[in-house]
């Protein structure tokens, strides 16, 4: 007995709601933006700069008389959270304290790390720094901008490619799919108020690769459908090519979203920020694949004449062989 | 029809097997590292202690190369500090101030008395007290003393700009020494960082160099980054001035060419010196920590011979004067000059504890920096915390495969099984090249693997497809598997072609642990498609070979 998703070829009207789903993804597309400017992200320290300490003690984390230890010391804005996680023992309660960049100094001096410690071990003594980590205002700026380059720089790596080998259209859908992507994760982690750091901008060009991984399988069938049924309508035959890679596109992400899902309730907490960006870019890069890039290309139209020397090749690279 | 050439499966199989062979000492972690440890002991030429028995825990005839972890998996100090080369063109223009000083006294006929003016020292300026008019022709001289700029893109330039400004001439640095300092400074600065840490004997630090001024240092097993800090973060510039005078009074203005430093350890004293040194402690060949006559720790050391014939001449000629050690704008100790001292050896007294002692002969020995630090970035992580990650990733990875692995068993049936062996052989490769390249395992880069293991099945998955929809249209199994392969083919290229871009970029743009992460999602794209295209096709035509099955379901 084998599990499938499907026994045939299934016939679902993707585009039977064309409008509606490229509305819902505009809109939110929107609504995220207004979250980011409004809300604003919750960034860490590696991009405004100031120090975190993650603390671990015996006994349950005190955040009142945590602050009032550290109220004396005039740090300016400090954040005190506790943090909980299902892989913690007993006895381990966790807590991240992040205090802002210090007026005029680079990171965080020695001195003031070493008064903080001292603060909380009186009113803790089981209480270890098993993390401290300090990032001058320096550093911070130039942060921003190595990631804001990292993800443009990837997108137009990506519009190039596609272009290489599709057509423009499908390189515009493809990047709208991916902006898509890429703007309702910083939509959810300002509504969540995640906290927005390095890994994060590394975990958005995961869900680019990712996303991209799926708008091309599927952009792939559709050139082939193009150059096997010449004289259908684009909107059946995108349909046709949506149904074709169903069953693939179900099980790539599965096998994904359980390897992720894994990871996110079992990976510890360190990392659960950047997993939970990955594992929701994979849903959302999933959806985007049809309903935006395909709409698009829709919208668009296409050139409908693919003969090539040997068409039903397909393409060069199928003449690699094991 | 299926047909694998024989030399081609040599290939294919060979690969894995040295991916398996390299991945190996993974396997055994600690027991590997031991050996190595120990190995690389005896090469030092230690011996005893039962290294030989540690060094044949693992056999040398395997390959014995481990994955790094990174600090975040194994705990560690991180720095990251920027060198500030300023600091050096001060140091170099006052040094220029005797050889100025003598060349325009032999003129004094011509150009009159000078006098050096105080300045922010991004200059030299030397007043004409009494010939004012004569500024241009003392510039034109000191020009006289302008060296090449020694440096590949600066050839050509000379080292210092002099310009006349009224009655004074001012030296400064050109544009292009300035270029080649900044340079020399940061690669210096690099190499004693490098040699204070290996005095230390930590394993296996990274010391980078990073963009123009920034130098990022890494060690692991050190318990903080103020530990690290403390062994790096000291300029250690030693240094023999000649004492002016003697004060308690600390806004007293020292005059020109000289400087007003306090003492190390008298509360209140200060010490009037000429900032020209004698001697610095560039001109030490070693020093060792000891103690003095009286029994308290000190430190001997011994100049160069440039360095010893400087001291001794200078102490044959000053008996009777006070002369101060100076360490990092501290004096520690000023005596009086009993008597010449040739040989260019002495000791440094002072109130040192032993560690104290130890630590300076460390630093003097190791040189001192050309340039202070200033630092930028600092992170601690805990040992355990680097312990409970990886525990949690192991976890993860295990649960994340079996699940993935009965996935697609249901799926695909014997196909599946085939996929599962290559996804098996996939993750073996990816440990193998990161132990390869010695490559860092960072926590975001487990969380690359954890995805690669998803993403994996992904070309297999892509080619079961194709094979069922190829047996849709009833063709023959072996037509379908071929078929299906082909036309897969340009869908799991171009899908990974443009992930791999991805981490190219990412690798390219990244540090640190978003860097771990590029090197195992790139590695993991390299190798799932080997796996999917040459490894799983391999297994089905071996397997078709055998039974030539009439039908296949997939």
């Amino acid at each position: 007995m084998r599990l499938r998703f499907f026994r045939e070829v299934p016939k679902f009207d993707f585009f039977r709601f064309q409008w509606a789903t490229l509305g819902l993804s505009g809109v939110l597309v929107v609504l995220s933006l207004v979250a980011w400017g409004v809300i604003g992200l919750n960034f860490g320290i590696d991009f405004r700069g100031g120090t975190t300490i993650r603390t671990q003690s015996e006994q349950a984390v005190d955040v009142g008389a945590y602050r009032d230890a550290l109220t004396p010391l005039e740090l300016g804005d400090v954040s005190i959270a506790e943090v909980f996680d299902p892989t913690f023992t007993e006895d381990q309660h966790v807590a991240m304290i992040r205090i802002q960049a210090q007026d005029g100094q680079e990171s965080v001096s020695q001195q003031t790390v070493a008064k903080i410690e001292a603060a909380l071990q009186q009113v803790d003594e089981t209480i270890s720094f098993p993390l401290v980590e300090s990032v001058g205002p320096k550093v911070s700026g130039e942060l921003i901008w190595t990631a804001v380059l990292a993800v443009g720089a990837s997108l137009a790596a990506i519009l190039f490619y596609i272009w290489l080998r599709f057509e423009w259209q499908f390189s515009v859908g493809a990047v709208a799919a991916l902006a898509h992507d890429v703007i309702l994760t910083i939509g959810i982690f300002s509504v969540l108020q995640i906290r927005f750091d390095l890994a994060t901008i590394a975990a958005l060009l995961t869900i680019i690769g990712y996303s991209i991984n799926d708008t091309v399988v599927i952009f792939d069938r559709l050139r082939e459908n193009l150059i096997k049924f010449k004289s259908t309508p684009l909107r059946d035959l995108m349909n046709l090519t949506a149904n074709e890679t169903l069953s693939r596109t179900l099980m790539t992400s599965g096998t994904t979203l359980l390897a992720l899902i894994a990871m996110l309730i079992l990976g510890g907490d360190v990392i659960r920020g950047f997993i939970f960006a990955i594992t929701w870019g994979v849903v959302v890069g999933t959806y985007s694949s049809v309903y935006v890039a395909k709409n698009i290309v829709l919208m668009l139209g296409v050139k409908r004449d693919w003969s090539k020397p040997d068409s039903n090749q397909g393409n060069q690279f199928a003449n690699v062989d094991a | 029809m299926l047909q694998i050439d024989l030399w081609k499966r040599v290939v294919i199989w060979g690969l894995c097997a040295l991916g398996l062979l390299l991945a190996l000492p993974n396997a055994f972690y600690t027991r590997v590292e031991t050996s190595n440890d120990a190995v690389a002991a005896l090469e030092s030429g230690a011996s005893g202690g039962g290294l030989e028995e540690q060094a044949g825990l693992w056999p040398a005839f395997l390959p014995s190369g481990l994955v790094n972890l990174g600090l975040d998996l194994r705990g560690g100090a991180h720095l990251l500090a920027e060198v500030q080369v300023e600091d050096v063109y001060e140091a170099r223009l006052q040094a220029m101030w005797p050889e100025v000083r003598d060349l325009l006294r032999e003129e004094r006929d011509e150009i009159g008395t000078i006098r050096l003016q105080k300045t922010d020292g991004h200059e030299l300026r030397v007043r004409l007290n009494q010939k004012p008019e004569m500024a241009a022709r003392a510039a034109e001289l000191v020009r006289g003393l302008a060296r090449p700029v020694v440096s590949l893109t600066g050839a050509g330039a000379s080292d210092i700009e002099v310009s006349v400004d009224g009655a004074d001439i001012v030296v400064t640095l050109s544009e292009a020494e300035r270029l080649a300092t900044d340079e020399r400074t940061v690669k210096q600065a690099l190499e004693i960082i490098r040699r204070r840490i290996d005095e230390v004997g930590t394993r296996e630090p990274t010391i980078q160099r990073q963009g123009a001024d920034r130098i990022l240092i890494q060690v692991p097993g050190v318990g903080s980054a103020a530990e690290l800090k403390d062994i790096i973060g000291t300029t250690a510039q030693l240094s023999f001035q000649p004492v002016v005078t003697r004060t308690g009074n600390a806004d007293m203005p020292p005059g020109a060419g000289n400087e007003l430093l306090p003492s190390l350890d008298d509360e209140g004293v200060y010490y009037v010196l000429e900032q020209a040194p004698v001697v610095t402690g560039e001109e030490l060949v070693d020093a060792q920590p000891s103690f003095d006559q009286n029994g308290r720790p000190a430190v001997t050391f011994r100049f160069n011979t440039t360095g010893a014939r400087k001291f001794g001449d200078y102490t044959a000629e000053n008996i009777g004067n006070p002369f101060a050690i100076v360490l990092d704008d501290e004096v520690i100790s000023a005596p009086v000059i009993q008597a010449h001292i040739a040989g260019g050896s002495g000791i440094i007294t002072g109130n040192f504890t032993v560690e104290e002692s130890t630590n300076l002969a460390v630093l003097l020995r190791a040189g001192a920096l050309p340039a202070g630090l200033n630092f930028l970035e600092e992170r601690t992580i805990g040992p355990e915390l680097g312990a409970d990650s990886i525990e949690a990733g192991k976890i993860a990875c295990i649960v994340a495969f079996a699940g993935v692995l009965v996935f697609m068993m249901l799926s695909y049936g014997l196909f599946g099984v085939f996929a599962n062996v290559a996804l098996l052989i996939n993750v073996a490769l990816i440990f193998g090249a990161l132990s390869l390249i010695g490559g860092t395992l960072t926590l975001p880069g487990i969380a690359g693997i954890v995805l690669t293991i998803g993403m994996a099945v992904d070309a297999n998955v892509l080619v079961f497809e194709r094979i069922r929809e190829e047996i849709r249209t009833a063709k023959g199994p072996a037509r379908a598997i071929e078929l299906g392969y082909d036309r897969a083919l340009s869908a799991i290229i171009d899908a990974n072609i443009t992930t791999f871009i991805i981490s190219v970029i990412l690798f390219t743009l990244g540090s640190g642990p978003v860097r771990g992460f590029a090197i195992t999602l790139g590695l993991g794209i390299l190798t799932s498609v080997f796996t999917a295209i040459f490894v799983t096709r391999l297994l089905i035509v071996m397997w078709f070979e055998r039974r030539r099955p009439k039908t296949i379901e997939v």
